[in-house]
């Protein structure tokens, strides 16, 4: 494993490299579209090929000669570490091809710029998922949010994506000092920062309820739980379409290993009223995400706001791991683990590819609005498929990936009933109904955004001129369909993947109890079975013999004209759903979520005029009220800004006096 | 594991689903004729509707994409595999391991996923009407069904649909209040689902109420027969599924030959008395506005809930 560890490190100094190549000549896009994005993709190949050998060995830790003088910066990769490590790599692989058929010239930051940036980006995710004490971390956490806040405002001539990467600054920073504090109480007054010691520290109850509440909201910021999402709808529209994919499937990710490593590897004992608040708190971003996607009339929000709702079924089945946990219910607990890193796997997969898809329909139309979308099923076939992909996966549905974890997790709630809690077994059929409602709400938001996106006809004329992804956007795109398929198809391999995190984690492995690769079954076949390869050649074998049936049986017939639509002939584009239309039925029963403001025309009106903006409710509760509180706060503070040098000096003269004071 | 008996057991029970839905349609058809006091088309009309339609040429729009064209058969089969794994016969079936209750409705909502996908292809006022109305029955019954089936699955403790119908039709003869709870959601969810009366009429193509024909209005010929056949198989698998949890009596349990037999004429007498039901429940009642429907399926999911929470605090 030391193998891995090193390699791990070498790869992440070439990334730095690489990025650092492309300040050489920022303005040659030869260069770097045609060598350093590809090779950073080769590296992020060889890092998963790497991780996934690491996954099966025993951990190795090593200090590095880097840091402070007495404080130097110690690494570790474990079963966790390389399992989020795979992710990042996988993933960033596709990412990276298809950045280098997307980069182009006159976006705002010029190309060796965000080819640095980029590659610091995946450099420091890489660095946070092997660090090994809380300096190490924190520097490499902090890297992580810096790259990736100007990553955001590539295109910083926009007022607006300004705004989006200073409040994505802000929430990112309240989270670091809630993980900074985090760390402070983990140490438990020994001093020492390193993990190995935190490990070893016996907590009081209150010590570590409040390193796990501090964790939680410090990772749950990053990863956009509710209340602490409202970047993630602004920031992941403004940042360049590579860098959303990025950002959604990794960056969220690295949040995630960090709450489990805190809290199931360093503080090590739960309680299970931890359980219940996680789980709260993903389930109510899992509800609050998708229904504030079904409103949303900009592709990249709609998607942004889905990444809520997955991070929230993410930190659901991590609830019940813990809850699981804290009863001593090991197979239990490894069996929601299980699904929460399936989880992260899926949802990396699937919705990089979907923000992949926007990018290339953006620069296809130069369009973001669904409103004035459509039809592009016909002028971009190959990223419309490669879509569809994305959007079975991320509906849930089978035999694609997003239904495996899906299925993991609702079969960790079945198996809730046995909880030694009646208050916990009352509560469970509610969680389990809430999970159930989200899978299918999001189905109905997938079905808005692909059938106003490549569906219907379009909806603006410019769209005839849109020209299908490139070469090296269609790699990157069916790199990561692929993906999508075949961890859909084989879950008992990944279930084989996810063994030794979870033996580490919870001393319970999964991989024993799936019958064989065909079958997934956890805990007993009996129970419950799944085998999506089986059911995938059920349908594809149905479809065919209907098929076959039909064309061989009768003639084939067809003749093309225009649309019936019940006789009318007047059909223009703009009698098609719009996607304010196609979110209004789950706005009206989700009336309670939304803060709406409504213009509407009195009927003696001249000009008629039709005004509605729904926003975030959290707005006013919380974040306005927090901000006028500053604003009157440093308003009283100002009465010390003088403007005037003398005074100034004499602040300094008196501070001065008051130290002396103290010391002495 | 798949023996010789159980794939014969699941051949006959797919071709007997594919051939019998149909016909449960025009049983369907037939009372609410005899009900409304019409004079009723044959138990074999919906047949001679696909026979026309099969041989009548397809009219397609000009921009109708691929994956129109694609979904008739892709929901077909859909249907076809849903039909195929719920226990009607005989539990012994080799893809009941394949997929489970969750499965099962995954299968549904794929198929609702293409159709409502299809209806907005061609891009038309009314197949966006109905893709989105679709939609709105779907999200809100999904999960309804997904918690009957969840009581179901914890009181037999298994969320396979054979070892569920296996528990329940050898129950000694307790009454569960959750499966009380459960019945009323699922039959709400399956009036809605199968887009009858009250949230939808198969029967109008009136366009301020219609959800499913909106969707299909472009369709034709062949790719028209299959959807039409799709759906009445919807019927046929939301019925037996209906049956399997609620009336599970006559199943035959593994691969007893006699059993599977005997268990035929159960089937179609409570398939009989199930349409009858269904046909009584849409003469009584009225078409309710589409904005009433969240409301009626609310109450469904409520009342799906309810049942397990039911089932959890006092049956466990």
């Amino acid at each position: 494993m030391s193998g891995t560890l090193d390699l791990t490190l070498a790869i992440a100094t070439l990334w730095l490299a690489v990025g650092l190549a492309g300040l050489v000549a920022p303005r040659n896009l030869g260069l770097i579209r045609r060598l350093l994005f590809p090779l950073g993709a080769v590296l992020g190949l060889a890092l998963a090929a790497s991780a996934l050998h690491g996954l099966f060995q025993s951990p190795t830790a090593r200090v590095l000669p880097l840091g402070l003088p007495d404080l130097p910066f110690r690494a570790r990769i474990d079963a966790l570490s390389a399992f989020f490590l795979l992710l990042l790599g996988g993933v960033a692989a596709g990412i990276s091809v298809f950045a280098s058929g997307y980069i182009r010239r006159g976006e705002g930051t010029p190309p060796g710029l965000q080819c640095l940036y980029y590659h610091i980006f995946l450099a420091s995710m890489a660095l946070v998922l092997i660090a090994d004490d809380a300096y190490f971390f924190m520097v490499a956490w902090e890297t992580m949010a810096l790259a990736s806040f100007f990553l955001v405002t590539s295109d910083h001539r926009h007022a607006e994506i300004r705004r989006a990467g200073y409040l994505y600054l802000l929430i990112a920073h309240v989270g670091a000092i809630a993980i900074l504090l985090c760390f402070g109480a983990l140490q438990g007054g020994s001093g020492d920062y390193s993990f190995a010691g935190m490990r070893g520290v016996e907590r009081p109850v209150g010590w570590a309820s409040a390193a796990f509440l501090l964790a939680l909201a410090g990772f749950g910021a990053k990863a956009g739980l509710v209340p602490l999402h409202v970047w993630l709808p602004e920031a992941h529209p403004a940042a360049p379409s590579p860098v959303s994919a990025l950002m959604s499937a990794v960056m969220l990710k690295t949040a995630v290993y960090g709450v489990l490593r805190v809290t199931l590897d360093l503080i090590g004992t739960v309680y299970w009223w931890w359980g219940v608040i996680a789980l709260a708190t993903g389930l109510l971003s899992a509800l609050g995400g998708i229904v504030f996607a079904a409103v949303q009339t900009d592709m990249k929000r709609l998607l942004a706001y889905s990444s809520i709702e997955n991070i929230g079924l993410i930190f659901a089945g991590f609830g019940l791991t813990l809850i699981f946990r804290s009863f001593h219910m090991g197979t239990l607990a490894a069996l929601a683990l299980t699904a929460t890193l399936y989880h992260c796997l899926n949802h990396a997969c699937f919705k990089s590819l979907l923000f992949l898809c926007t990018g290339s329909v953006l620069h296809a139309t130069h369009e973001r609005s669904l409103g004035k979308l459509g039809g592009l099923m016909h002028r971009m076939p190959w990223v419309a498929w490669c879509a569809l992909i994305g959007t079975i996966a991320i509906a849930g549905l089978p035999p694609l990936n997003g239904f495996a974890s899906e299925w993991l997790l609702l079969q960790a709630f079945l198996f809730t009933p046995g909880l030694p809690h009646s208050y916990l077994n009352m509560l469970v059929p509610v969680a389990a109904a809430v999970v159930a409602l989200t899978a299918a709400l999001s189905g109905y938001v997938m079905v808005k955004f692909y059938g106003v996106v490549f569906l219907g006809q379009p909806r603006e004329p410019k769209l005839a001129e849109a020209r299908d992804a490139g070469a090296w956007e269609r790699v990157g795109l069916a790199w990561l369909a692929a993906a999508c398929i075949v961890l859909g198809l084989v879950p008992a391999a990944v279930i084989g993947l996810l063994d030794p995190v979870t033996r580490a984690l919870t001393g319970f492995g999964m991989a024993s109890l799936a019958e064989g690769w065909l079958f997934l079954a956890p805990i007993q076949p009996e129970r419950a079975s799944y085998s999506p390869l089986v059911f995938f050649a059920g349908i594809a074998a149905l479809v065919g013999i209907a098929w076959l049936a039909v064309r061989l049986r009768y003639h084939g017939r067809m003749r093309r004209t225009g649309p019936w639509d019940c006789g009318f002939p007047h059909l223009d584009a703009r009698m098609q759903d719009t996607a304010e239309g196609f979110g209004q039925p789950v706005r009206q029963v989700f009336e309670p979520f939304f803060r709406i403001e409504q213009q509407v025309p009195a009927p003696s009106d001249a000009r008629p005029f039709f005004r509605e903006v729904h926003d975030d409710r959290l707005w006013h509760w919380l974040y306005l009220p927090i901000a006028r509180a500053v604003d009157r706060v440093t308003s009283l503070v100002t009465v010390l800004q003088r403007g005037r040098i003398s005074v100034y000096l004499t602040y300094s003269f008196v501070t001065l006096l008051l130290l002396l004071l103290f010391v002495r | 594991m798949i023996s010789a008996a159980g794939f014969a057991a699941q051949f006959t029970e797919l071709m007997l689903a594919v051939l019998l839905a149909p016909v449960l349609t025009g049983w369907v058809n037939q009372c609410r004729a005899w009900l409304q006091n019409k004079s009723a088309p044959g138990l074999l009309q919906p047949y001679r509707v696909l026979a026309k339609l099969f041989r009548k040429e397809v009219v397609l729009a000009h921009n109708a994409s691929p994956l129109f064209r694609f979904a008739p058969y892709l929901i077909f089969g859909c249907l076809a595999l849903a039909a195929a794994i719920v226990p009607t016969l005989g539990t012994d079936l080799p893809l009941n391991a394949a997929a489970d209750a969750i499965a099962l409705v995954g299968l549904l909502a794929l198929a609702r996923l293409f159709i409502a996908l299809a209806g907005m292809d061609i891009g038309t006022a009314f197949g966006s009407l109905g893709a989105r109305r679709e939609m709105l029955v779907g999200f809100l019954a999904e999960p309804a069904l997904l918690m009957v089936l969840f009581t179901a699955s914890l009181i037999s403790g298994s969320s396979s649909l054979a070892t569920i119908v296996e528990t329940l039709a050898h129950r000694e003869l307790v009454i569960h209040p959750s499966l009380a709870f459960a019945g009323v959601a699922f039959t709400m969810v399956s009036l809605a689902e199968n887009a009858r009366i009250p949230v939808d009429n198969p029967a109008t193509h009136l366009e301020l109420t219609m959800i499913h024909e909106a969707m299909v209005l472009e369709y034709s010929g062949r790719h028209l027969a299959m959807i039409e056949w799709a759906a009445s198989l919807k019927l046929f698998v939301y019925s037996c599924v209906g049956l399997a949890l609620f009336f599970p009596w006559g199943i035959a349990e593994g691969g007893d030959w006699l059993g599977i037999v005997l268990a035929l004429p159960v089937l179609l007498v409570k398939l009989a008395l199930g349409g009858a039901g269904l046909a009584l429940i849409e003469t009584v009642s009225a078409k309710m506005r589409i904005f009433r429907a969240p409301e009626f399926l609310g109450t469904a999911f409520l009342l799906a809930v309810l049942a397990m929470l039911v089932h959890v605090l006092l049956e466990h």
